[in-house]
């Protein structure tokens, strides 16, 4: 049992590390390790921008997509290399949020289904950041039962034509291309009845609307096809088959290895340190220093979680399972992280301006984004589901929609 | 990056499940809880000709030298078999206070028949309610011979001896407190059992009337040694505290899936499933914070005291939540005295507090992360 570097682990690091101190932005680095939830800005300089060139010197350099293949834009690194480049990226990775689902979803079922000639054409500008892709799975209809979408898509000769609406697309606003299921037989029963296409953002028919969260903030999209026309040739796997290839782009997401998920523990444990309470420093209180343990073991427990799946990685092996309770026990973490640290400073916790509010207001923001958490990538609930179901191996929900054709399953509760 | 255990310590693991499967089935733990027994001696000498009791003792001392790495995986083990034997305080408390404290002709006297199983030993520390604190010591030493009353004392009704905490100063400081060896077998020494929630693991008074005691270590130095040994048994007990937790999680996924209710298995329900899921997380975040301890207490590393205080939490929660959450996914069967669901959820929550109970654990874990932040 060690934390110690293969010597071909510790080459790499170096050179990672090396190019890494050669290369990155440091004018932003401070910015960017304070910005440790949430969404990143950066004063004075457009987050975009400064993200899309960091990808382009780091694909210039061959230290982009390290676990793609070499002819589209990757490295042919292996997974633990992946997970050192990681750890070694630090606070510059976060400059990496706009390209996730393109390089982790979107790219990997490119791969899988499109053909060689696009597989040239769309993928090294996707791993170099000059293209960036967003995913149009979830729709108003179809949140945790993705399969129950409606978008249409009908077959015109060559082309198809779309109609409908998707919704939480992350950066739809920024995207030049998306990855979308639709809907191609309504006729049969919901699972095999979908197609799985890909296109221009710009094509025409195309509408982007942002959605304004509950917290304020504006961070997903709604977006609206209106006869927008697909080609036949930018389909992805067989009409029909979407189901299928849906699962190849979620199977591919296993990027919550070695990227750590935020808690709001450190935060938290900072905030106590430096806070007085009435009888004296909130850290030596003793209710204080109660909760804080029990966050404490949690976020440690995540983090050893974490480590353990990198050793299987760095033996060659797959991770097991224990990494799918990563997002289950960080979203309801930081949710309760952010109410008591807010608890904590009495009746001016509900303060949330910068100038009036405790550490500029970091976790009353905690606090309104996180029932987001909880819901986007996989509510609570459905993290459970699958951690009874593929990890403990328990029987599946009775679906009873399962046979039912999908024109025939209700679509109202009260009427 | 190797953050787990070897290929030879796995094979370890499954050789004490194996072995523990054959001669500690739930038949044999329900001899002691039954009071047939006040533990298992059969099980005992078993252990000890495997090499178990003696896995982390030098070779010099009659053990088999391997190490705590070793030790941690029988211990997982012997928390998932609910072993009715006094492993813990023999070889995490004694054994270990004897390793750090004790003098070349104390080791030579003692560890070997740990290693053997001729001798079981217990640490006694508590002294009535409340948590480890030197000031909590009220046992005398003075010249030579103990007064005093210690409780509760795990395993003391079956110790051959037992490693006492005991005041030699009054100053008020924590240099106050020494430690001693004393053979309970000696003149002066009254042993009294108590009853206890965990009916497979013994609990006793001890009274001392001038019982002769030899010190162990240096004088005042004892509650150093006490804390360091608590750190090492905290990692030790998270161990067997996951494997209790990983088998009544397994039990209670077993019974999900054979029991039919309103026409299907329950664990087809999301209010049973969920409560499953819950489990598995509790065991698998209390088992990544174990495999740290391991790190830290088989490399004697600086996080050691840190790395302990988060297992024992961890693991205390987790065998806590998957003890209490298995009788109920099992439901009235889970709470008849027949189902062995109850001899998990007795040892969950007895084992909580043995080595001083979580408010205690939380309070130091905090304080260690606050002189490591401040360092």
């Amino acid at each position: 049992m060690n934390f110690d570097d293969t010597p071909q682990e510790a080459a790499f690091r170096a050179e990672a590390k090396a190019w890494i101190a050669a290369n990155a932005p440091k004018q932003y680095e401070d910015e960017l390790r304070k910005a440790s939830l949430g969404r990143v800005a950066l004063k004075g300089a457009n987050i975009l921008e400064v993200a899309k060139a960091w990808q382009k010197k780091k694909a210039d350099a061959g230290w982009a997509c390290l676990h793609w293949p070499k002819e589209y834009g990757g490295r042919g690194a292996s997974p633990i290399e992946r997970v050192i480049w990681q750890q070694e990226e630090g606070p510059f990775g976060r400059l990496s949020s706009m390209f996730i689902i393109g390089h982790g979803m979107c790219g990997p079922t490119m791969m899988a289904f499109a053909g060689e000639e696009q597989k040239r054409k769309y993928l090294p500008p996707l791993a170099s950041g000059e293209k960036i892709w967003c995913q149009l799975f979830s729709e108003p209809a179809g949140g945790s039962d993705v399969a129950g979408l409606r978008t249409r898509a009908e077959k015109h000769g060559d082309e198809w034509v779309i109609n409908g609406q998707k919704i939480w697309t992350s950066g739809a606003h920024y995207s030049d291309y998306g990855i979308l299921l639709t809907r191609t037989d309504p006729d049969v029963a919901k699972h095999k009845g979908l197609t799985m296409f890909f296109l221009d953002m710009k094509s025409p028919g195309v509408e982007v609307r942002p959605i304004k969260q509950a917290s304020g903030a504006s961070d997903f999209n709604e977006v609206y096809f209106t006869d927008v026309r697909i080609p036949d040739t930018q389909r992805l796997g067989n009409v029909n088959d979407g189901w299928n290839v849906s699962l190849t782009t979620l199977m591919n997401e296993r990027m919550s290895i070695g990227a750590g998920v935020a808690t709001g523990f450190p935060e938290l444990f900072d905030f106590c340190n430096s806070l007085m309470l009435e009888d004296g420093p909130a850290i030596e209180n003793r209710a204080v220093r109660s909760k804080l343990a029990n966050w404490a073991v949690k976020a440690s427990g995540l983090k050893y979680t974490s480590m353990r799946a990198i050793s299987a990685l760095s033996r060659g092996e797959r991770p097991g399972p224990e990494n799918s309770i990563g997002k289950l026990v960080a979203g309801s973490m930081i949710q309760d992280v952010a109410t008591y640290a807010l608890d904590l400073q009495g009746a001016a916790g509900a303060l949330s301006g910068p100038e009036d509010a405790e550490v500029a207001g970091k976790f009353q923001a905690m606090l309104l984004r996180a029932p987001g958490t909880r819901v986007e990538g996989g509510t609570d609930e459905i993290m459970r589901n699958i951690i009874a179901e593929r990890v403990l191996g328990l029987p599946g929900d009775i679906r009873v929609d399962k046979d039912v054709p999908f024109n025939k399953i209700p679509t109202k509760g009260r009427a | 990056m190797n953050f787990d255990f070897s290929d030879e310590q796995k094979q370890m693991r499954d050789e004490a499940r194996k072995f523990l499967s054959e001669q500690c089935p739930p038949k044999a733990v329900r001899e002691v809880l039954d009071g047939k027994a006040p533990y298992d001696k059969s099980l005992w000498k078993g252990l000890a000709e495997m090499g178990f009791l003696g896995v982390a003792i030098p070779e010099q001392f009659g053990g088999a030298g391997a190490g705590h790495l070793e030790l941690c995986v029988i211990a997982e083990e012997m928390g998932r078999a609910l072993a009715p034997v006094p492993f813990s305080s023999t070889v995490y408390l004694a054994a270990e206070a004897i390793l750090i404290a004790g003098s070349d002709a104390q080791k030579q006297k003692w560890l070997p028949k740990i290693a053997s199983g001729d001798a079981i030993g217990t640490l006694a520390l508590f002294e009535g309610k409340g948590n480890p604190s030197p000031k909590a010591v009220k046992v005398t030493a003075n010249g030579g011979v103990l007064n005093g009353v210690k409780k509760p004392v795990a395993d003391g009704a079956i110790a051959d001896f037992a490693v006492v905490a005991a005041r030699t100063g009054s100053s008020g400081r924590e240099s106050d407190i020494s430690l001693f060896i004393v053979d309970l077998k000696g003149a002066g020494v009254e042993v009294k059992p108590l009853t206890n929630i965990d009916l497979t693991r013994g609990q006793a008074e001890i009274t001392f009337k001038d019982a002769k005691a030899e010190p162990l270590g240096a004088a005042g130095e004892g509650w150093s040694v006490i804390t360091q040994v608590l750190d090492r048994a905290a990692v030790l007990t998270a161990f067997e505290q996951v494997g209790g937790a990983d088998r009544a999680l397994e039990m209670g996924r077993d019974y999900a899936l054979d029991r039919i209710a309103f026409g299907r298995p329950i664990g087809s329900f999301q209010a049973v499933k969920h409560m499953l899921a819950d489990m598995y997380v509790s065991a698998t975040l209390a088992r990544s914070n174990c495999y740290y301890g391991a790190w830290a207490l088989s490399t004697n590393a600086g996080e050691l005291p840190e790395a302990a205080a988060a297992a024992r939490i961890s693991a205390t929660q987790a065998f806590q939540h998957c003890a209490k959450n298995n009788i109920q996914v099992h439901g009235g069967m889970g709470f008849t005295w027949e189902f062995d669901c109850h001899m998990y959820y007795r040892r969950a929550n007895a084992v909580a507090l043995g080595l001083g109970s979580l408010s205690y654990w939380e309070d130091a874990l905090i304080d260690r992360m606050r002189k490591k932040n401040a360092a």
